[in-house]
């Protein structure tokens, strides 16, 4: 039985939490430092999914142009790779960013706006939590009601709700493999987290202040959009591999399944 | 009962936020991991060094360097010059307040710096005292020349650590010895954990730090807090020495600024602090970064004039 392998971005910032909390869930974390990290020879990706940690998105920004890792990533993510991004990993991914360091650039795959500090400054700083709506079957159509869980399992057992998940997250790796758990790998709804309650740590973190179409927002918090999923793109503001809180990896690792069973 | 609040109960009702935690006091830290914290004088500095892909500055009015070279007492630097580089920078803004001046430390925290550090760098304010770092919301870092200080500061409530090297000197040397002698002492206490439990009761009495604390470096290997390095830290290769000592990451002080080329140089320790363990890259950071600052050798500095001996 294989193991799913995800790379955690290893430029600077919280790596090594992420990698704890990967292993833990039964997956093969490997830190990502260059291109030849995140490609093989042949130009297909070594890894099934990818973390984009939190850290300073200024400082990880520079050192991604410096050593060559903007493009590769920008490729991968936008091919369909299952991709988790969290508090610098969320400014990275997003398209815009509304008050950026000079010169800081973002991979630009996820269609949102983000604002850096936009809850203030450490003191701020703060742990809570969350209200957590689980991505719907259908990211697509932003007219189902993430709060009512029933519906998201009735959702969930209908083929056209599995159809829809699949066709979202476009298929690329090509090859499959065993779940870590032992669940059966066509098994749609692993994706499909019930609604509830996240333990989140905010530091120093941004926020959503633009929605695009087919992004569905997943948390808010202080008004303030905080996780949001477009297809194969999970990001969020806050630090769940600080407080061990493992629902998020779950979807991220629930992505990875989803996309093996293509 | 004579509340007339109607409550709505949801799963999500302890919503709350609880600020000034050890979590997320710590958990900055943690943000700031593999990256390079810079001394800057001005808000010029400050973007120089964000520029170069610095994780944090440290906001000062002086250089230990300068403050070396021109003595007299240390203390806090001025609210405007702090704030200025607050306004300038987007990355966390760190200051210094003296040891036990824990009214300096109320200032910072007022001012919205991101991390105190509580400096052996300025004159102590108190020789017997540190600051109770558990009344603030703002987190704290610390100097530390061996693991019994570390832990006695973290049980204070520092947040992180740094080892304290010889500020302000460029000489390495000290900054080699304080994090080999944390790492090693870490490293004794892991081999006791399993062989001779019983033993860690006196090694908390020789560290003069709490027994539950020793027991968890014993268990885990590592402090409970981030550790990062200072004191005499001048190029790519002193910065990616550290790490490869186990470093979490690295303060500059005088080295960036002090220098013939800043951004150049403060770009190249970016770097060989990220790809601390590949020598081709660390090779490709030192070429051509001009004069390193000129620096002092510790072994010719009189004993009243090291630092690092001030903390207790």
């Amino acid at each position: 039985m294989t193991q799913p392998v995800v790379g955690v971005l290893a430029l600077q910032g919280g790596v090594a939490e992420h990698l704890a909390m990967l292993e833990s869930l039964g997956a093969r974390a490997i830190r990502v430092r260059s291109a030849s990290d995140l490609l093989g020879n042949d130009g297909a990706p070594v890894v099934h999914a990818l973390v984009l940690p939190g850290g300073e998105s200024s400082t990880m920004d520079r050192l991604c142009s410096a050593f060559g890792l903007f493009g590769p990533l920008r490729e991968v993510i936008a091919a369909g790779l299952p991709v988790l991004g969290t508090c610098a990993g969320l400014i990275m991914l997003a398209s815009q960013i509304e008050d950026p360091a000079p010169g800081q650039q973002s991979l630009g795959v996820l269609d949102v706006t983000v604002a850096r500090n936009a809850f203030g400054s450490q003191v701020d700083s703060a742990e809570v939590l969350l209200e957590w709506m689980g991505p719907s079957t259908t990211p697509d159509h932003l007219d189902s009601h993430p709060g009512d869980s029933a519906s998201h399992a009735d959702t969930g057992d209908t083929a056209e709700g599995h159809v829809d998940v699949t066709d979202a997250v476009t298929g690329h790796l090509g090859r499959a493999f065993d779940l870590v758990s032992g669940r059966a790998a066509s098994d749609a709804d692993v994706a499909l987290a019930p609604s509830g309650v996240v333990r989140a740590a905010f530091i120093r973190a941004p926020a959503v202040t633009r929605v695009g179409d087919g992004v569905e927002v997943l948390a808010r918090y202080q008004e303030s959009v905080v996780a949001v999923r477009q297809s194969n793109i999970l990001a969020i503001s806050f630090h769940p591999e600080l407080t061990g809180d493992v629902t998020v990896h779950e979807e991220l690792l629930g992505l990875v399944r989803l996309e093996a069973a293509v | 009962m004579v509340s007339m609040t109607h409550t709505v109960h949801s799963p999500a009702d302890n919503k709350t936020p609880v600020t000034g935690s050890k979590l997320v006091k710590s958990g900055l830290a943690d943000m700031l991991k593999g990256g390079v914290i810079m001394d800057v004088v001005t808000a010029e500095q400050a973007k120089i060094a964000e520029d170069s892909g610095a994780v944090a500055v440290m906001a000062l009015e002086r250089v230990p360097a300068d403050i070396r070279a021109q003595g007299g007492v240390a203390r806090m630097s001025d609210p405007d010059l702090i704030e200025q580089i607050i306004d300038t920078v987007s990355i966390p803004v760190m200051a210094k307040a003296r040891i036990g001046h824990f009214v300096e430390a109320q200032v910072l925290e007022h001012l919205k710096v991101d991390y105190i550090d509580e400096s052996e760098v300025l004159s102590p304010a108190d020789f017997v005292n540190h600051i109770d770092k558990h009344r603030f919301t703002v987190p704290f870092v610390c100097g530390a020349t061996n693991l019994g200080e570390a832990l006695r500061r973290i049980t204070e409530g520092a947040a992180m650590i740094r080892s304290k090297g010889e500020a302000g000197t460029g000489d390495v040397s000290e900054a080699t010895r304080h994090i080999r002698t944390i790492r090693s002492q870490i490293a004794e206490l892991q081999g006791l954990y399993t062989v001779s439990p019983d033993a860690l009761y006196v090694k908390a009495k020789e560290l003069s730090a709490p027994y539950e604390l020793v027991v968890e470096v014993a268990r885990t290997g590592k402090l409970p807090v981030v550790l990062f390095t200072a004191g005499g830290i001048a190029t790519p290769a002193d910065a990616a020495m550290m790490m490869q000592l186990g470093a979490d990451g690295v303060f500059v002080g005088s080295g960036i600024f002090k220098s013939g080329n800043p951004a150049e140089r403060a770009r190249a320790i970016v770097a060989a602090t990220a790809y601390y363990d590949d020598p081709a890259r660390i090779a490709e950071a030192s070429r051509g970064l001009g004069e390193a600052m000129v620096g002092i050798n510790v072994a010719d500095l009189a004993a009243p004039h090291r630092l690092a001996e001030r903390g207790w």
